[in-house]
């Protein structure tokens, strides 16, 4: 991922501690995790038949991913046919070369978005911005976080952290920047901001001759592309413009129409907890007179084939990004989507981004112990991905190290640096349970030092004992007490 | 290598362990789930859609075939609508008792032009009474997918029972994927701030549904 925004980010935890102190960040997080925590159960209650649903879906994109090669193909095929051009992106920088040279084909300097987790993990608005491009975010979320200068800290609601009063705030004060200013005397009732929102946009969207969007499904018998959405936002972008291009992960596929009855009944329970969401739009290539009359499709690669390498990690891909893990996550609900330092927060990107981007990073390394594995994020998953079992799997490749497949290429992983003084302490404890004299004098040399031990630890241990009391050590060694109390009743026998 | 052969290349690589006399698409999976909820009698179903749609705030109407003209022509004028966006094939019968000016489909050239526009009135491809889902096709009394987005008020007239299905799979089956569809469920909505939910941002704020029985 070369999307600007997250380069250098800190390791979760050091990310997490600042938002865990924000009173307001956690209120909002909170309330918004809670009330559609509450709305999503009863949205799935309503159908009888969730469990085999939730099973169809895991298996249909199993199968997929399994004959991923085999799908892509025939979808380029479809695609084609219906009159559609297909591009392929290994990497962010590819796909980003690919639109910004397409956008530049038709003259156009400015285009509208769909919100779109792809574009964002690639970093297009600000390639796009380098290349004197202005790239207008559409979905309302998406808007407050542009406006804002923020990041995105919630898949499906990125504008979650926020709360209507600081909305109210970034459009009195920025949207003469980049359009329409806010009304006068704008308040902060969600009706008002939305109708903001909607005067603000709409001007854009009526002159707008290029689109931008994601797919939520693209179908590989038939060149189908599907958008799931509320606002209208995507409607808009989708329809307008003479020219759409659409950039989408190659793990998007189903394999056939059929295979849509599954997905349109578990996205939308899942994500918005609604029986189906406003509005959907399905397009399959171009159709004369309605909607753009150019469809450029980008199939971006960006780390998933390397994911699909992993035969434990590669259920990940399965995600149909219903944000459904992150509302019932515990440690999301404190620490907020920032913290993750990626495009996909929560428990599905502590799984999905350390696969995508590897390891190598500070912050990437310490994504999989994001999570207390309590495995609520499995439970909800409308896909069965077994988000505890990756993590746990992530973890050990960090601290082990081993083979793992980047670029397509194979390379052998070192351990991580951070994890050398647990592996030094877990060795000499190995190294002293094996030899009992030396236990035991340690044992005692301890207990007579008990009153000078240090409440934290020195040196690399610090950060462990940070966020950890250190046992204290007892007055004797339990083996003496043995000893003195039991030990000559056992011997008599 | 292209980005094309090389991704291939890579998806190939990366299945390695996938034995290549795997399972095929037909029996990859069972479909073990419910092809409908619920035991309904065709009235049953069609009270459903009218529940569901008005629990996501559209406002429903029902008409009989001779009705129907006039019913239309009351929600214009209720609404103070003075033009009306019309898909080709719209049975003209529909706006028999409105004087409202009528703005061609083909004739509403751009967007901008379309945005002066108060009202459209459509008819549907399948609606789908589990999810309070009217879905339109293009078709030729529906028109483009612009004009049922832009203007502010859409009246959709659903053919009762002819147009109904039970579920999500029965509709599916209904449509043609070559086709541009356009699922609706409720008027434009937001979620975004706080989560409370909000009617109409882009898409049209008000959407009345008829449902006519009899045609």
């Amino acid at each position: 991922m070369s999307g600007g925004t997250f380069v250098g980010m800190p390791s979760f935890p050091k990310a997490a501690h600042e938002a865990v102190h924000n009173q307001t960040l956690r209120g909002n997080l909170r309330h918004a995790t809670h009330t559609i925590r509450a709305k999503r159960a009863n949205a799935v209650a309503e159908v009888s038949d969730w469990a085999e649903l939730r099973e169809a879906g895991k298996q249909i994109k199993d199968h997929t991913l399994r004959h991923l090669d085999r799908y892509l193909v025939q979808l380029e095929e479809s695609v084609t046919a219906a009159g559609g051009t297909v591009h392929w992106a290994a990497d962010a920088d590819e796909a980003n070369r690919i639109v910004t040279y397409l956008v530049k084909a038709t003259g156009e300097s400015e285009v509208v978005k769909v919100k779109s987790m792809a574009t964002q993990e690639i970093g297009l608005n600000e390639a796009l911005e380098a290349e004197g491009i202005n790239a207008y975010e559409t979905d309302l979320a998406e808007l407050i976080v542009q406006l804002g200068k923020d990041r995105p800290s919630h898949i499906l609601v990125p504008a979650i952290h926020r709360n209507r009063g600081e909305i109210r705030d970034i459009f009195a004060r920025e949207m003469s920047e980049w359009g329409r200013p806010a009304p006068e005397g704008l308040t902060d009732t969600p009706a008002e901001l939305a109708e903001a929102a909607r005067l603000h946009l709409r001007e854009k969207f009526l002159r707008a001759k290029v689109g931008v969007s994601g797919a939520n499904f693209m179908v590989a018998e038939t060149g189908t592309l599907v958008v799931v959405e509320s606002e209208g936002n995507g409607r808009m972008c989708l329809t307008l413009p003479e020219t759409l291009i659409s950039v989408v992960g190659i793990e998007k596929i189903v394999p056939t129409w059929q295979d849509l009855e599954v997905f349109l009944q578990t996205l939308p329970r899942s994500s918005t907890a609604e029986r189906m969401n406003p509005y959907t739009s399905t397009w399959t290539g171009t159709t004369d007179e309605d909607g753009p009359q150019t469809f450029h499709l980008v199939l971006i690669d960006n780390g998933r084939t390397d994911t699909l390498a992993d035969e434990v990690g590669r259920q990940a891909l399965r995600c149909i990004r219903c944000s459904a893990c992150l509302n019932v996550c515990p440690v999301y609900e404190r620490a907020g989507g920032h913290a993750y330092g990626s495009v996909y927060p929560g428990p599905i990107g502590a799984i999905l981004s350390p696969q995508l981007r590897g390891t190598q990073s500070e912050i990437d390394a310490s994504l999989p112990y994001a999570s207390s594995l309590c495995g609520a994020c499995y439970d909800v998953c409308p896909v069965a991905i077994d988000i505890p079992e990756v993590l746990v799997h992530l973890r050990e490749r960090v601290v082990e190290g081993g083979v793992v497949t980047r670029d397509g290429a194979k390379v052998v992983l070192k351990p991580a640096k951070g994890h050398a003084a647990e592996r030094a302490a877990m060795r000499a404890a190995r190294w002293a349970f094996g030899r009992p004299g030396a236990l035991r004098t340690g044992q005692r040399f301890a207990s007579r030092t008990r009153r000078f031990h240090p409440r934290t630890l020195p040196g690399p241990g610090k950060a462990w004992s940070e966020t950890r009391a250190l046992p204290t050590v007892p007055a004797e060694p339990f083996r003496d007490w043995w000893q003195r109390t039991h030990g000559g009743k056992d011997a008599s026998k | 290598m292209s980005s094309r052969d090389l991704i291939l290349a890579r998806v190939r690589r990366a299945l390695a362990d996938v034995p290549r006399d795997d399972t095929p698409y037909d029996q990859a999976f069972e479909r073990g789930y419910l092809r409908e909820h619920g035991d309904r009698s065709v009235e049953q179903t069609v009270e459903l859609l009218a529940e569901n749609l008005a629990d996501y705030r559209a406002q429903v109407h029902r008409s009989d075939a001779d009705g129907l003209a006039a019913t239309i022509a009351g929600l214009l004028a209720e609404r103070g609508s003075t033009s009306v966006v019309v898909p080709t094939g719209l049975d003209p019968e529909w706006l028999a008792a409105t004087a409202v000016t009528r703005v061609p489909d083909r004739l509403a050239g751009t967007p901008d032009e379309l945005d002066r526009v108060d009202s459209v009135v459509t008819a549907c491809a399948v609606a789908i009474a589990e999810t309070g889902t009217i879905v339109l096709d293009g078709g030729p009394d529906q028109g483009r997918r612009r004009i049922t987005l832009v203007p502010d008020h859409h009246i959709c007239v659903v053919r009762v029972p002819a147009q109904v299905v039970s579920s999500v799979p029965q509709g599916l089956e209904r449509l043609d994927p070559a086709r541009p569809l356009t699922w609706i469920s409720g008027p434009s909505a937001t979620s975004d701030i706080e989560l409370d939910r909000v009617e109409g941002v882009h898409g049209p704020r008000t959407l009345e549904v008829v449902l006519v029985s009899g045609e």
